[in-house]
């Protein structure tokens, strides 16, 4: 946490933290950091075989679909709504750790539930877009989509779609559950007993950390 | 990138967290995923900026939502610099990460194509899409499920 800090502070000489920041939260920085490399070498993959691909099935033309409404040509605009999901439920949580700064049980309370509930509803259009892809025969081993040029696509497509996707959603069912945990330990007054709200903030590292590996998966996988 | 000093001026943490740069943190990722949107569907319509030059800015649109998460929502840009520097020097490996993997598929590629022309003349050879055992997305189309 960070507290005033008189100019001139020698940050390596001992007796404090030189990150100026707790251990909790320090660590989560550093696990989020391997994460990062992990997500990146799945998705540093996915680049090298793309690259190494003649040619490719063109995003437009496998996502196309949309709920509800058949089979009207809406490319991008399902995982459009997805990322509007995803980057709301980060707004609401840094308004929650806004509201652990100031003390506030309650405003956590509220913006942790509005996370959880972003969290579930991008998980429900990531369960109907797999639904869906699976339902045109699309899954790890099997791909029904040609390449852009025409000719059969390999079922590298579909193999790294679904283990990318599948992991980072894995990310935010594990973010979802933290954040149910968080609001729990909130709804019972440990924070407040505490006197600060870090652990709401160390959830939030980890839910902020979920959306900028969305932000990647989505150019990665819908516009490149 | 943040300095001590401008930590200095606070009294307590309280201060750095008013909800104003949050939604304008907000508004910016929106507009920008907008922009790429809107790029992408112009692309489609009238294939109008070509695809390489698109594909360059979709990263550095991407690049930029992720600095504004790093720096904004995870807070980094107003933590002290030692902790700036302790996540921002590693992750500069991926700058060779991604270098060095992209363009060994590429040269994998490239060394395939020059030696295996039987392979090439496959993956240029359009196919019909109604054949074989698993329909392709096109002729599922009109009974395709919800």
């Amino acid at each position: 946490m960070a507290q005033a800090i008189p100019a001139g502070q020698k940050w390596w000489s001992g007796g404090k933290s030189p990150f100026n920041v707790e251990y909790g939260k320090l660590m989560m920085w550093y696990f989020l950091m391997s994460d990062a490399f992990t997500f990146g070498a799945f998705l540093i993959s996915y680049g090298t075989i793309r690259f190494s691909s003649n040619s490719w099935p063109d995003p437009n033309e496998v996502f196309r679909a949309f709920p509800l409404m058949g089979s009207t040509h809406l490319p991008l605009v399902f995982v459009s709504l997805m990322t509007f999901i995803l980057i709301m439920s980060s707004v609401t949580m840094v308004l929650a750790v806004a509201a652990g700064h100031a003390g506030d049980q309650k405003k956590v309370t509220f913006y942790m539930i509005l996370t959880i509930i972003g969290g579930l509803m991008f998980l429900g259009c990531q369960a109907w877009e797999w639904t869906h892809l699976h339902g045109e025969g699309a899954w790890w081993g099997r791909n029904p989509f040609r390449n852009s040029n025409g000719s059969i696509a390999s079922t590298n497509f579909t193999n790294f779609f679904f283990t990318i996707t599948g992991f980072h959603g894995f990310h935010v069912f594990s973010g979802v559950v933290i954040n149910i945990i968080m609001l729990i330990k909130n709804l019972r007054g440990d924070f407040a007993k505490r006197g600060h709200y870090l652990m709401i903030e160390k959830a939030g590292l980890y839910w902020h950390f979920v959306d900028l590996v969305w932000v990647f998966v989505f150019t990665c996988f819908y516009l490149l | 990138m943040s300095n001590v000093d401008t930590t200095t001026s606070h009294d307590n943490a309280h201060a750095q967290f008013d909800t104003k740069p949050i939604w304008r943190t907000f508004w910016i990722l929106l507009g920008i995923t907008l922009v790429e949107l809107v790029l992408a569907t112009i692309h489609l319509k009238t294939g109008f900026p070509p695809k390489y030059v698109l594909n360059g800015v979709y990263l550095i649109l991407t690049c930029a939502k992720a600095f504004y998460i790093i720096a904004e929502f995870m807070h980094l840009r107003h933590e002290i610099k030692n902790l700036i520097m302790t996540i921002a020097v590693p992750a500069l490996l991926f700058v060779w990460f991604v270098i060095a993997f992209v363009s060994d598929g590429n040269s994998y590629r490239e060394l395939r194509n020059r030696y295996d022309k039987y392979q090439l003349e496959q993956s240029n050879k359009p196919v019909p899409v109604t054949e074989g055992e698993e329909a392709a997305p096109a002729a599922k189309k009109p009974g395709s499920p919800e």
